[in-house]
């Protein structure tokens, strides 16, 4: 109680000091004009690529570990400001020539396909550089060296204020200004513009689009670098930089509008100023607040404070994910058949680790199924999946630790609080499109993350609760699993039904053609809606069950690579098909539990299997499979839907 | 009462006027045909009246109802189906299952969780590709179709509300002259022996003149001319717009408000 009083005290003491409040806001200053430069980035690859790249933020983690291996070599040869200087510049262009590699070797070969194996396979490479880097530089934090000349500090009104951060603050509008004369002055300024307006007009008007491409993700991958390498003598470079950068990054290019650089600036001031300010009025929710922001401007003005609407395209494509339904034949029912078998008889032949990995692969299972609901059936490509698996998991988990309540209460929770959790965003996510809607989910999945993370009091925070286990009857492995395999089978049978039924095929309809759906009386929204509680519910359950599976909670089950490693399973599976995801989760689970232990480099290796299945294998495991059948001429009705649909 | 009636259209997009004070009727069983050169403003009256645009001023009435401003999905409710330019089908589906989405709408079911679509209001859906001509096709992936056979199903589609008003946006667009024939002839048939009235609008001067009961002219978002078609045939703005000087109808505009001025 005395605490808090002190802390409410220092607060309005803080909030009545005018030039406390100042230096307050050059602090969000400084910050603005770092998440500007990396912003910046983001938002040129994206303009002219129209690929929204999660590697950027491994580019930003390059720049600093090249910043700190490179700037104290050079500042031995002379320590001095300009020598300062040109580590930081060397760090960038290093990092520059990484972004041309990967347009030459990887986003060359993806520009044509759909938004969500792009996102993938940027993904990919973020999972490959982690481990790269951890084993290049260790896990351990490298500070850098401090600027010489900058290494004091300056008083304002009273307080001591770096004078390193006065440097940052000028940076951000002095990249501004070369950002400026480059777009404005120079050919490859224009072309860039014109690619960011119009793309196919550039490439009708004969402009090497390859040379130009290549172009920006060097522009692109250096500001990354410049951000990260000048950050280094204030922040240690670290190997999770990459993802908590990346989520900002993502906020301002999208609260900016994408591919404008002057509304990434805007939106960087708004933003750094937004948290400065927000962590003396609300210390414990400024990361939700951020995202707050960025859901706030999507719904008011979805293309950003300074984007432009996409043209709508006009061409009629096939969309990605379930084109023709199949629907169990024999093959289809003796497979079903076996596999009820297989698991009904695992606990006879499996020792207890097995059990415990096939809980979890149930859990998982559920997860991606309702996933694909969205994505194969809807349409959605919602790239925080895991926020609704986590909000089950916390639910039940919460439930059982914090109020004392049993298993069986927790577990018809943990749908009912996801389900409403996912009717709260889905509200807002359902009035987007494309890469704005997976953007939003990403934010509102970071939202709970953040929830999770900073209220420790209830959440238990970074280490989560431990204690979450089942009732007694259900205490057992063998019977837990036998309660999950119940579970999950019975939700997966419902929700395929609900495929096969008017209300996916009123999805499917309203993804096809939403102008044609709503021309026939066809309510978009609302359904739309309705489908994204409805798997957010079913993820929620997924949550519940695995928590009571694990014992614990903690914020990884909500991280954005939760919701990747669905989105993998799903794409594994393959999403033009129903039952894929199912096959896909038990696929990448089983892998991952097998592989992990053997090698240091699970990452890189998960991270090149998603490039690889983006570059050769995207329709997955179900989908190649049917494909492999009409090959070989088993099945007319295969052959026919793959006349269908392009390769 | 006529079944369709605007009243005094208003719309611009920033500076350009799309339609100025557009009044016109549509009858039952009455063909209605708006033509006019690029960018005179037909797709914008045809998505103020089917709802994809909200008239800046005026009224458009449906049977006696101010449906101005409703969304689309409300006034496909209330009896007006369409089809667009572009074609706009379900290409996850095939040609029957496209009819039966619409069935499923009328009959108010989009959210039922338990039967199975494919098999719901099929007979149903059956009979309109039948009147289509488009029957034989039912099993097939819409995705496959011919586009001249996409409009076809379009049509069935639109006709699977029970509508009393078929809002058609360049039904012919795209199409061999031919099918153009055939199909105007198949929707006039269906208007007639449906008591359906008909607003369209086409570049092809031939199908507007062989079935239009009435036709306006729009020029820059007003109508120049209303009337039967021979009437129209003869009106001297019309017959400046479409065949003076180079013969261009892109050429009209200019030239008309020099008149009108």
């Amino acid at each position: 109680m005395t605490a808090k009083r002190i802390v409410a005290a220092k607060r309005d003491h803080h909030l009545s000091d005018l030039s406390f409040l100042l230096v307050q806001a050059l602090n969000g200053l400084a910050s603005a004009s770092s998440l500007f430069i990396i912003a910046a980035g983001l938002t040129i690859v994206f303009g002219v690529t129209r690929i929204v790249n999660f590697a950027h933020g491994s580019f930003y983690m390059l720049g600093a570990y090249f910043g700190v291996t490179l700037i104290p070599r050079l500042l031995d040869v002379s320590s001095s400001f300009p020598m300062f200087l040109a580590g930081v510049l060397a760090a960038a262009l290093g990092v520059g020539l990484i972004g041309v590699a990967m347009e030459l070797v990887l986003l060359r070969r993806i520009y044509k396909v759909p938004e969500l194996f792009q996102l993938l396979a940027t993904f990919g490479v973020v999972l490959a550089v982690q481990d790269l880097v951890l084993k290049i530089w260790g896990p351990l934090d490298i500070l850098g060296p401090r600027a010489p000349g900058l290494r004091g500090a300056v008083d304002i009104l009273g307080h001591r204020f770096p004078s390193y951060e006065l440097f940052l603050i000028a940076m951000g509008p002095l990249v501004l200004g070369a950002l400026w004369l480059l777009m404005h002055k120079t050919r490859f300024g224009v072309l860039v513009r014109a690619a960011t307006q119009d793309r196919e007009m550039v490439g009708a008007l004969g402009v090497n689009q390859a040379l130009l491409f290549t172009g920006a993700l060097f522009l692109g991958a250096a500001l990354a670098g410049l951000g990260g390498a000048l950050q280094t003598p204030k922040l240690a470079a670290n190997p999770h930089m990459d993802i908590s950068v990346i989520a900002e990054a993502f906020v301002v290019t999208v609260v900016g509008g994408m591919g404008s650089v002057p509304g990434a600036f805007l939106a960087a001031l708004l933003i750094a100023e937004l948290q400065a300010f927000g962590i003396l009025i609300f210390p414990k929710i400024t990361l939700v607040l951020v995202f707050l922001l960025m859901a706030l401007v999507l719904v008011v003005r979805p293309w950003g404070l300074m984007g432009r609407p996409e043209a709508g395209q006009a061409r009629v494509v096939l969309p990605e994910g379930i084109v023709r339904l199949q629907r169990f034949g024999r093959a289809e029912h003796v497979a079903v058949a076996a596999a009820g078998v297989i698991l009904l008889a695992l606990p006879l032949v499996g020792d207890a680790y097995a059990i415990k990995v096939a809980i979890e692969v149930l859990a998982f299972a559920l997860a991606a199924f309702s996933l694909n609901f969205l994505i194969g059936v809807g349409g959605i490509v919602s790239f925080g999946h895991a926020a609704y698996f986590g909000l089950g998991a916390y639910a039940a988990g919460l439930m059982v630790t914090r109020l004392g309540l049993p298993m069986e209460p927790a577990l018809i929770a943990a749908p009912v609080i996801a389900g409403l959790g996912a009717a709260l965003f889905g509200f807002f996510v359902v009035r987007l499109t494309g890469i704005y809607l997976a953007m939003l989910t990403l934010a509102f999945a970071q939202i709970v993350y953040a929830v999770a993370f900073q209220w420790v009091e209830v959440t238990g925070g970074d280490n989560g609760v431990v204690g979450v286990w089942p009732s007694r009857w259900a205490g057992g492995r063998t019977t837990y699993y036998y309660l999950a395999l119940v579970v999950v089978a019975a939700a997966v049978v419902l929700l395929r039904r609900g495929i096969y039924a008017p209300f996916g095929y009123t999805l499917r309809a309203a993804r096809d053609s939403a102008v044609r759906a709503d021309a026939i009386g066809i309510d978009v929204r609302t359904h739309r809606w309705l489908a994204f509680t409805i798997a957010g519910a079913a993820a929620g359950l997924a949550g519940g069950l695995f928590a009571f599976s694990k014992g614990s909670i903690d914020p990884t089950l909500i991280s954005i690579p939760m919701s990747v490693d669905f989105l993998v399973m799903t794409l594994l599976g393959g999403v033009q098909t129903v039952v894929g995801p199912l096959v896909g989760a038990a696929a990448f689970h089983s892998i991952r539990d097998l592989l992990m232990p053997l090698t240091d480099y699970w990452r890189l290796l998960l991270g090149l299997a998603i490039i690889a299945i983006v570059l050769a294998f995207p329709r997955g495991i179900v989908g190649g499979a049917l494909l492999l059948r009409s090959r070989l001429g088993w099945d007319d009705a295969v052959a026919r839907a793959r006349a269908r649909t392009p390769a | 009462m006529s079944l369709l009636a605007a009243e005094g259209l208003d719309k611009s997009f920033g500076g350009v006027v799309a339609a100025r004070n557009v009044t016109f009727a549509v009858e039952a069983g009455k063909l209605l045909a708006i033509i006019g050169p690029n960018g005179a403003g037909k797709s914008t009256i045809f998505n103020m009246v089917g709802g994809q645009l909200r008239p800046d001023a005026g009224r458009v009435m449906l049977a006696g109802h101010d449906i101005t401003g409703l969304a689309p999905r409300r006034i496909w409710r209330l009896g007006v189906g369409r089809t667009f330019q572009v074609a706009q089908t379900f290409v996850s589906m095939t040609v029957a299952e496209n009819v039966q989405m619409a069935l499923i709408s009328r009959h108010g079911r989009t959210r039922a969780w338990w039967p199975d679509a494919s098999g719901l209001y099929r007979e149903e859906a059956i009979a309109l590709l039948d009147r289509v001509g488009m029957s034989a096709n039912a099993e097939r992936p819409s995705s496959e179709l011919a586009y001249g056979d996409v409009k076809r199903v379009e049509l069935a589609v639109a006709l699977a509300g029970a509508p009393k008003l078929l809002l058609m946006d360049e039904p012919t667009a795209g199409m061999a002259p031919k099918e153009r024939a055939q199909l105007m002839e198949l929707v006039h048939g269906i208007a007639r022996e449906r008591g359906l009235g008909v607003l369209f609008t086409e570049h092809d001067m031939d199908a507007v003149f062989a079935h239009a009961d009435d036709i306006i002219v729009l020029v820059r978002g007003e109508i120049i001319a209303a009337g039967r078609p021979d009437e129209v045939r003869a009106n001297a703005r019309v017959r400046e717009v479409y065949l003076g000087g180079s013969g261009g109808a892109d050429g009209g505009p200019a030239r008309t408000s020099a008149t009108a001025g």
